[in-house]
């Protein structure tokens, strides 16, 4: 009797759960991305109508916490995932990504198009780009730090939130912007900032609405985030921190899947994000400077001199080759 | 003699058998390819690195801390409660305290943070008096107050039994010795408490040390993490599942090396059928100070329990309760909990009566007594091999796999089966060994055996423990988030998850909504449960 019943439960239990109607399938295109990309205020409400009016498809936004979190994700899914196209992932990223053997080249000509930095890259597009920068609420904040080294080793200095650098891309930014300036030193330097991180989050988007809702007064973000609150709230409110030393740029760039069973659409989809159309859309949306030259000047709200004149970078490959061990690093200053 | 061992083999022996060979085969799987993914040169390098030492330690120094606040509480709460056996609404909040052990922890962490919290509960009351509270809630403070909700009322009903123990002619005694309470506790109740305390001590170290939901949410930054959340890290933000598998394999080594060298106190938490006492016999019951302090302690943790439960109530109406509700991801999510629980909780009934009926045959049989000491080892078995690391090994192997979806939820049920399968086995065991040695003659004349016996004589006995077990691994099994956690790379899978994902975008008016739909299925569950098969 109980056994006839704990059968019966168990076949229900089995029954309920593969019985759920799978998704209905029509010809769609699968573009796994960050949180921000495509919330309500990001660049994918605009892109998806925009792009299926013009391929007559459904183009799926599937957010994943943060850039970094994407690679983890790519990772473990392998072959298996449901994605088309990888968008999200940035600089430091792209080849650990290569590695993976699941990209497929973007088959694009990109000679043509009138780039404002130079790319030749044969499995990425980059479709926008930006400075990492720590943004701070006037109204909070007094004494603003002029470099990186005060804000790390003044003990006064400001309460900051940053990003965890193994999911997030800004959180790995602010990593290799420590190992760049403090080289050997990083661990000293994140000892010292340490008792002055209120929380690190998994994602930026986590991160920016703990910043707005109060919870520290200042947030690593991008020198470009200030250009949102002027556009759209006509504030002053939010500053960026220049920093004397120069700010570490990232380039976000996307690709498409190898095992994609619409490699064409995909193309397709990446030749869209460099078009006039999405390089214009995704400076009032994603808050990052346009890789593509277009016709349209930059809206007001954006500063000359929140862009810094001294663009710090690793190499790609040595990001791949240092990554982990760096990570380590951090893990280990912070731990204690 | 071996034409009879072989047909003796057969009745008795078979359901237990099959029992603890899947038992096995889930073990020894998941710990093949724990094992297959690492190299020696990489354990070595893990045991060098210092972040591995770090966390160990971090796990340690939490779960240390959080046992010591919980029994050193949990004494005087349980003491008082022993002295006034006998006030109004005492019965219910003693079951009431037995909330936090069926609660979701994802759940139970929301509503600490409802009211602990920077915008919680407890600031906004303080609000008009000027002061605020200080403490960051995010890392150690989080943990141990997290811990401690689960574990002290836990601990106040584990030890509660042992002022059971104190018979009638100590108190008699004490009282013509014109003891003070003070000497009351350290000549009379210590001694009793003393022969529980270990037991229990070990049950809450154990349970903080493989605590995982509670470290993921309010902990988790490098400074505030443990092996089980390292796992998980190592794996779903690195994935690198050769660190997964050494992480793992180290979490194993120090559970299951705990529960061996721990294991003698642990037998103490068997029920005892100490002389029930009265307590209305001790003498120190009357005075004004101690009922003031009774019942301050009562109440005080009282209020610490039931505060995040209504501060998740309140939350839950004000948030936008209608927008949740009609989101079909948060059916579907439910839907898929829902058959997930019921796989595991019919796996792991099925399996507990399996292994229950053969340690009977064996006790009573055979005269086996180290059956049922062998029971006690099943019986301890998610102390030893925590749920998340079988998880890991079941997660190495779905890489392999093809079809990941459907073998996920079968993956995720078989795990939950093994975490619940001690609370069903602890439960129906000893009332099926009873119920043997009561009716074993009677049967025997009777001619009832086999299925007849069962469903005349055994299920009526162990219907109602049954029940009770299956309906509560049921909920538990419903509201886990361990090892769907990582199994879900999605947030959609399970309703567990999906309020993670909420609380971790730090959207707390839909959480809201969502920690109490699912606090109220699952208790919905567990009622149904225990209605349709107590009947």
């Amino acid at each position: 009797m109980t056994i006839v019943r704990l059968l019966a439960a168990m076949s229900t239990g089995l029954l309920i759960a593969f019985g759920l109607p799978a998704n209905a399938e029509k010809p769609s295109l699968t573009v796994y991305t960050y949180a921000s990309f495509v919330s309500d205020w990001g660049p994918g409400p605009l892109i998806e109508p925009a792009f299926e009016a013009h391929c007559r498809c459904d183009l799926k936004f599937v957010g994943v916490e943060d850039g970094a979190a994407l690679l983890g994700r790519l990772k473990l899914e392998g072959t298996r995932s449901s994605a088309d196209v990888i968008l999200g992932l940035d600089t430091s990223l792209v080849a650990e990504a290569r590695q993976t053997g699941l990209l497929n080249a973007h088959g694009l000509d990109l000679d043509a198009i009138d780039f404002a930095l130079t790319w030749s890259d044969p499995d990425f597009i980059p479709y926008d780009f930006g400075y990492f920068g720590f943004v701070y609420d006037s109204e909070q904040l007094a004494t603003v730090p002029k470099s990186l080294r005060t804000l790390v080793n003044d003990p006064q200095g400001p309460r900051i939130i940053i990003q965890d650098p193994r999911t997030s891309t800004p959180g790995l930014g602010l990593l290799l912007w420590v190992r760049k300036i403090f080289g050997e030193e990083d661990t000293a330097a994140w000892r010292a900032l340490s008792p002055k991180i209120v929380t690190v989050t998994k994602g930026w988007s986590e991160a920016y609405g703990l910043f707005l809702e109060g919870e520290a007064p200042m947030v690593l973000s991008y020198t470009t985030s200030p250009a949102y609150h002027r556009h759209v709230e006509n504030t002053d409110r939010y500053q960026v921190a220049m920093f004397e030393e120069g700010h570490y740029q990232q380039v976000e760039v996307a690709a498409r899947l190898a095992h994609s069973a619409q490699p064409e659409l995909a193309g397709e989809f990446l030749r869209f994000l460099l078009s006039d159309e999405v390089q214009t859309i995704l400076p009032t949306s994603n808050w990052m400077l346009p890789t593509v030259r277009t016709q349209q000047a930059l809206p007001p709200a954006f500063h000359e001199d929140e862009i810094p004149n001294t663009a710090l970078a690793f190499e790609p490959t040595e990001v791949s080759a240092k990554r982990k061990h760096w990570i380590k690093r951090w893990l280990t200053a912070l731990a204690q | 003699m071996n034409l009879t061992l072989s047909t003796r083999w057969r009745p008795g022996l078979w359901p237990g058998a099959i029992a603890l060979f899947l038992l096995t085969a889930v073990i020894a799987g998941s710990l093949t390819a724990l094992g297959a993914l690492s190299d020696t040169a990489f354990i070595i390098a893990t045991l060098r690195d210092p972040y591995f030492f770090q966390v160990v330690r971090f796990t340690l120094w939490q779960a240390t801390l959080s046992t010591l606040i919980s029994i050193i509480l949990a004494v005087p709460v349980a003491r008082a409660y022993a002295r006034r056996p006998a006030f109004a609404g005492r019965k219910i909040l003693i079951t009431l305290m037995g909330l936090p052990v069926v609660m979701p922890v994802i759940v139970a962490v929301f509503g600490i943070v409802a009211v602990y919290g920077r915008s919680g509960l407890l600031n906004f009351l303080l609000q008009p008096t000027g002061i605020s509270m200080s403490f960051e809630l995010y890392g150690l403070t989080g943990i141990l107050l997290a811990h401690t909700f689960f574990n002290l009322p836990l601990a106040v009903r584990l030890l509660l039994p042992a002022w059971d123990q104190i018979t009638n002619e100590n108190w008699r005694t004490a009282s013509t010795l014109g003891m003070s309470s003070t000497q009351l506790f350290r000549f009379i109740e210590w001694p009793a408490l003393s022969t529980f305390l270990p037991g229990v001590i070990v049950v809450v170290f154990l349970l903080c040390f493989t605590s995982f939901a509670v470290v993921l949410t309010l902990g988790g930054g490098p400074a505030a993490t443990t092996i089980e959340v390292a796992i998980y890290q190592a794996l779903r933000f690195e994935f690198d599942p050769a660190e997964a598998a050494v992480l793992a394999l180290a979490q194993l080594l120090l559970c299951a090396g705990t529960a061996l060298l721990l294991i003698r106190w642990m037998r103490v938490l068997s029920q005892t059928s100490g002389r029930k006492s009265d307590s209305r016999a001790r003498p120190d019951t009357g005075a004004r100070a101690g009922k003031l302090f009774d019942f301050g302690v009562i109440g005080l943790c009282g209020l610490f329990v039931f505060t995040p439960v209504a501060a998740l109530v309140i939350s839950g109406l004000q948030g936008p309760v209608a927008a949740v509700l009609l989101d079909t991801d948060l059916w579907q999510a439910a839907a898929r909990s829902l058959g997930i629980a019921l796989m595991a909780t019919s796996l792991a009934g099925i399996m507990a009566l399996g292994i229950a009926s053969t340690a009977r045959f064996l006790v009573l049989e055979r005269r086996q007594k180290n059956a049922k000491e062998g029971l006690l080892l099943v019986g301890s078995l998610t102390l030893a091999f925590p749920p998340m690391v079988i998880g890991t090994g079941f997660f190495l192997i779905s890489l392999h796999l093809k079809a990941v979806d459907t073998i996920t939820l079968l993956m995720i049920a078989v795990v939950n089966a093994l975490m619940v399968l001690p609370y069903i086995l602890r439960s129906i065991a000893p009332v099926l060994i009873d119920s043997g040695q009561q009716y074993q003659k009677l049967c025997a004349q009777l001619g009832l055996s086999g299925w007849h016996r069962f469903r005349q004589v055994d299920w009526p006995m162990i219907r109602k423990p049954a029940a009770f077990s299956l309906a509560l691994g049921g909920a538990l099994s419903f509201g886990d988030m361990g090892v769907a956690a990582l199994f879900d790379t999605t947030g959609h899978i399970t309703l567990p998850v999906m309020l993670y994902q909420r609380m971790s975008a730090y959207r707390f008016d839909e959480a809201a909504v969502t920690a109490l739909a699912l606090v109220l299925m699952c208790v919905a569950l567990f009622w149904i449960l225990d209605r349709s098969l107590s009947r």
